[in-house]
Order: structure tokens, then sequence, then C-alpha cells
């Protein structure tokens, strides 16, 4: 039962916009020398940015540095209702961010949980404005299928809570989004090594975000050279078929029902 | 009481002199400072209750290695835990505090170190707090900016490169009222992209009025938890009531304030049960207001005009550093500012650790940015200072002090909603 879409040009497709790399670089641990080597050495196209900081005046400014040919992904990071998203998205689009924004609504500082409700509300007004909508979800099948229904490009549910590097504790329920679904599933949030990277792609993950699994890597361009070859490879296994034959369970060399003579 | 704090102007008539000693040494001379004054408003929360609780059963002296082993061995850090890590049997182990201090920091912040500067327009004061240099007694120089002056002020601070200013006053309510301050918000709205507080404890309704002009965030420092204590410290003024100044964080956020900050002032009494305190008050009121965002900060004790024996006592540096190790493993999620009350190699260490805030380009006095900035020569207008402040950087030192550890200064992370 594995797809069949695999060709030398397996792209990872957002609202019609190509792109050849699965890795996202999330904005939360901010350094310039983190997007150099996202871009460098684990292939980054689009970098995620977090509206409240960029527009800035000093020199940090983060817009200048980013590279040409990058896909920008704003966020709306500190948004606490969807109006405050509405109005953060807007503002990313006038200061040049472009058309992609990625949805982010947390109404609690302590674990930067996303909301739901608020964030649906949020994708159906900006996707009427035609806005690529990415949201930041917690993998909920209902609200995937609101998500999708309001005109989201992807659905972006957590693996984990942020920052935590706990990898895929909410497994089996991205399972059923990337079953369940027709839209790109990036997995966001969690994901704390390349080898937990790999698992979600192999699980039919379109693209993973990620960000303080390279933040606080010893070696960063190491890391993130790592993070590059397992998400490769987690597609490449996810596109041959095994990694579907291996979630469901081998099936067995002897049929069980061989005996059956009709 | 100790009388280290106790200084007699020469200015003093001696009807006020007489006042003032009645006030030092004759508690029945004193209100009530858990009674509310009048026009202060009650409002319905059991967070004091909680905090109070825990700080009065808290008996540092009973926690053990073992006790400081297991916390830092627990995933999640509880409020035992915490308890032992504020501990003297914590002391030995202060180095494995700042490991586990520094990966939740960089899981939680990553790299970075935020860059504010304090503006001061006004430092008139109604209250009589014996260890503070604006207190009604203290002979200093007075001064309120007007309108025109704090927006040459705001012009100067921001044509150095800030982006976040934190608007203080003295405590008088008469000279600097709610209206006067939210001027100078709006004004701060046209300089800055984040606005602060920290002034007199105001009502609810006055907190979401200030945030209608631009302030976002409202800093009240409750100085000391100890209730026995505050009351002999805080002598006079509306400052005195403790637990209107308590619930101050709960009004601003319920009057719609997006942050609160808090502290204790370290020194002043005994500083393991106020900094347990400080911490459980943020734990209790995130538990309630989750979407807010919550700060700590740990100011020690500093000298002050007409009283240079002013100290932090006990606590020494390494006692602050072993504060700030707890609080940051107890609450992860919180930013801890360290303020120019400390020394520059200290913040250079502890932004390595915990802090994610630290002040630059800092002046308590009033209308001296020009001098100081941008070397004007004083002509002696300047309103004096609140306290002698230890880390005179100014913002481009700071940042590219910042910078030189590997760590990234960010001037602002904030949209005003």
């Amino acid at each position: 039962m594995y797809r069949k879409e695999f060709t030398m040009e397996d792209k990872l497709i957002l609202s019609g916009h190509e792109f050849s790399s699965r890795f996202i670089l999330g904005s939360g641990k901010y350094s310039l020398n983190l997007i150099e080597t996202a871009v460098r050495d684990a292939g980054a196209e689009i970098i995620t940015l977090a509206v409240r900081r960029a527009n800035t005046k000093k020199q940090e400014n983060i817009l200048d540095y980013i590279p040409k040919g990058v896909t920008l992904l704003p966020n709306t990071s500190g948004a606490r209702t969807a109006e405050e998203a509405v109005r953060i998205a807007r503002l990313a689009r006038e200061i040049g961010c472009g058309d992609f924004v990625k949805i982010e609504i947390m109404r609690d500082t302590k674990y930067l949980l996303p909301d739901n409700n608020e964030t649906i509300k949020a994708t159906e007004i900006l996707a009427k404005e035609g806005f690529v909508v990415l949201p930041y979800m917690y993998p909920d099948l209902y609200a995937a299928r609101n998500l999708m229904n309001a005109g989201a490009a992807a659905v972006m549910p957590l693996a984990a809570p942020i920052g935590s590097n706990k990898g895929l504790a909410t497994r089996e329920f991205i399972q059923i989004l990337v079953d369940e679904i027709d839209l790109p599933v990036i997995v966001d949030a969690g994901i704390g090594r390349p080898s937990q990277a790999c698992e979600a792609m192999e699980m039919g993950a379109a693209a993973i975000m990620a960000n303080t699994a390279l933040a606080t890597a010893g070696d960063l361009p190491l890391m993130a050279a790592a993070f590059r070859q397992a998400i490769e490879a987690g597609r490449k296994a996810y596109l041959s078929g095994l990694g579907r034959v291996l979630t469901r369970g081998a099936s067995a060399s002897d049929p069980l029902t061989g005996f059956l003579r009709d | 009481m100790d009388n280290r704090f106790f200084v007699d102007g020469e200015h003093l008539s001696p009807s006020a002199l007489e006042k003032k000693h009645r006030l030092e040494t004759d508690p029945a001379s004193r209100t009530n400072h858990m009674e509310y004054m009048n026009g202060m408003e009650q409002i319905r929360s059991d967070i004091m209750e909680k905090v109070l609780s825990e700080m009065d059963s808290y008996d540092y002296t009973k926690y053990t290695a073992k006790d400081v082993k297991s916390a830092l061995e627990h995933e999640t850090c509880t409020i035992e835990d915490f308890k032992a890590l504020l501990s003297p049997a914590a002391e030995p182990f202060l180095e494995q505090l700042a490991q586990r201090a520094r990966q939740t920091t960089s899981k939680h912040f990553g790299n970075t170190v935020y860059l504010f500067t304090p503006l001061y327009i006004a430092n008139y004061c109604e209250n009589y707090c014996v260890y503070c240099g604006f207190n009604c007694y203290n002979n200093i120089r007075r001064m309120k900016l007007n309108m025109e002056q704090i927006e040459r002020e705001m012009q100067i601070i921001h044509d150095s490169g800030m982006e976040e200013i934190l608007i203080l006053t003295g405590e008088s309510r008469s000279q600097s009222n709610v209206e006067y301050i939210g001027e100078a918000c709006r004004l701060a709205r046209k300089y800055f992209r984040m606005v602060g507080l920290e002034i007199y404890p105001v009502n609810v309704e006055e907190y979401r009025y200030l945030h209608e002009c631009g302030a976002d965030y409202v800093t009240v420092f409750q100085e000391t938890y100890d209730s026995d204590r505050y009351s002999d410290l805080h002598l006079l003024g509306h400052k005195r009531v403790y637990p209107y100044r308590f619930d101050a964080q709960e009004r601003a956020l319920m009057g719609g304030m997006r942050g609160v900050a808090f502290s204790a002032l370290l020194g002043l009494s005994d500083f393991r049960k106020d900094a347990l305190a400080s911490a459980l008050h943020v734990y209790y009121l995130q538990r309630k207001y989750p979407h807010a965002e919550m700060s700590l900060s740990c100011p020690r004790l500093r000298p002050i005009i007409n009283n240079d024996k002013i100290n932090p006592l006990d606590v020494h540096e390494t006692q602050l550093c072993q504060i700030i190790c707890a609080y940051r493993i107890f609450l992860p999620f919180v930013g801890i500012t360290v303020s120019s009350r400390e020394s520059e190699s200290f913040r250079n260490g502890i932004v390595k650790i915990a802090a994610t805030k630290v002040s630059a380009g800092v002046s308590t006095g009033i209308g001296d940015h020009e001098c100081k900035y941008e070397g004007k020569k004083t002509d002696g207008t300047e309103g004096d200072e609140q306290f002698e402040i230890n880390d005179a950087r100014s913002l481009d030192v700071m940042y590219e002090d910042i910078a030189a550890e590997g760590l990234q200064p960010v001037l602002n992370d904030y949209l005003y909603m």
C-alpha cells in the first residue's frame, strides 16, 4: 500500500509552491549562525521567523540575514487569540515577509501548547485573505479536519512540548493525521534527535520542523547535516514502502489461509 | 530592629523629626499594615494565603545533600525540590545547579539575552521605606519631569538603539498621578516597542487605563514577603499596606496587562524564605493566569544617598547565584532579570547560566540621560538617584559584551496588541 509518487523529483508541495527540502528551521532559539548552518548544512529552504522579533531597528534585524532563495515563514508567536494572530499575519505581509504564515496561538506561557480552536478561526480568516496558512496544532483529528476545511495548506502537529527534545510523544495521533488528512503533515516541536525526525518521516510526515535540537547541539553544522540525512533517509524509507510494512507488522511468508482450497 | 537604615537629615523640622523617630521606635504609632486604606481595591484571591503558608512552614535547615541530589535528578522540579535547592545544603552543589539551570535556560530561551533600560520620570515619594533613597524623609533633590522633558529623555534613549523601556516613578499619587504616568506611556509608545511600568500599585481599572496608554508589563517588588519585617521597614504611606501590594500583579493581569514581574529585595529579611515566596507567587499566579508572561528579578540591597552603610548582608554573590539557579530550575519558562545593581562580572556570568534580561545604559536619577549618554554638562537640576548602580555599561558596550560571550542580544521580541 505504499504511495507511488516516488520519482527523482520528490517535492514538498504547499499550496502549489514546491520545495526540494523537507527540513524547516523553526525560530524559537534565534541566532544568525543557526540560520546560516540550517541552509548550508541542513538544506533548509523554509525558515521560520517570529514577526515579533523582526522589524527591529538595530543590527540584528533577522530579515537582513535570510539568504536569497529561502522562503520566509513568519509565525504569529505571541498571539493569544485568533484576532491577534490575524493582526500579526497582516503585519508580516506589510513588512515584506510574503504570503506564508505559520499560525501559533498559545494561551499558556508554561508549556506553549497551541490552542486548536483559536487556530482554526485564524486559519479560516487568513486563508480567505490569500495567505498560505500553516497552522501549528495539537494532533487532534477533528481539529485537523477543521483546519483542512478552513483552507490550511498543511497541518503542523506537535511531536512533544516545544523545546522538550522528547521526540514523538504523540506518535499514534500523528499517524492518524497522516492517514486521514489530505494535506501535508509537517511534524513540529519536540523533535530532539535525527533518529526521531527519521521515524516521523518513515511514518509519512511530509516535513520536519526543528529548532532547539539544532540550536542546542554541541556542533551545530554537524547536527544540521545529521538532520538532513535523517530526513532524507526517512523519506526514502516511507516512499519505498518499508515504513508502512514495519508499522503495520510484517506479513507471514506462508499465508495463514493457504489451506483453503477454493 | 537594626538601625543601620535610620538617617536624620538636617533639613527636617523638629516636628517632622519627632514623627520620624516615633515611627521608627514605637510600633504602636504605625498603622496596621495588613489593613487596606481608602480607595484600595480588594480582589478575591487565595494566592497570598497559599504563598505565606508555604513560606511560614519552610525550614530550610532540615534539607540535606540527599534531598538536593534527588531534586537535581527529578525531571520536574516540585515545590519540595525547590525548597531543597534553596537550602544551605545545596550550596556545595552550586556548580551542578548551574549546569542544570543552563541546560534549562537553553531549552526554553536558547542563547538569547534581552536588553532594556529604566527611565525614572519622578522621584517624589510619600512613603517612608527605611532602605530606599527616595523615602520621604531622605534629603535628596526631588524632581518630576514634564512631558517635554520626558520626550527629550526618550529621544536620547531611543537614539542609543534601545527598544524596550521601563518607566519608573517614586510612589506619590499626588505628584505623579495615573494620568501623568499614562501620558508618559503614550509618549513611550512613539519611541519604543515595549513599555513596562514600575510604579506604585494601582486598582484594576487604573491598570486597564495604563494598558490602553501603551504599557504592557507591570513590575512590583514586594521587597520582603515576611509581613512582620515588612511592617518594620515600610513605616509610612500607602506602601505600608502589605496585601494591596501583594495582589498588584493579579490586578494588573485583570486589567489586561500582558505580563508581570516580581521580586523580593534580597537582604531585607531571610533571603531563602523571600526567594521561596517570590517564586511561589509566580508559580500560583501562573496556574491561575496561564496566558500571562511572568518574570522574576533578584535585586540585592544597595547603598543610597546619605546612607552608604546599606548592604545586602548575608546575600553574597554565591547565594544570589544559588537563588537564580533554583528559580530557573523550578520555573523554566520564567524570565529572569538581573539589574545594574550587580557587577559587570556577575552579570556576564549569570547570563550564561540563567538570566534572560539585563539592563544597560542605566541611570536611576531623574532627567540626566543627556549628561550620562552624551556628556552634556550637568546644570545641577537633575533629580537624585534611587540607589547606586554597580554596572554602568552603555547599550553598545553591553551589546558587544553579550555577543562576545557567544550569546544573542535581543532588543525586542514583542508586539503590542
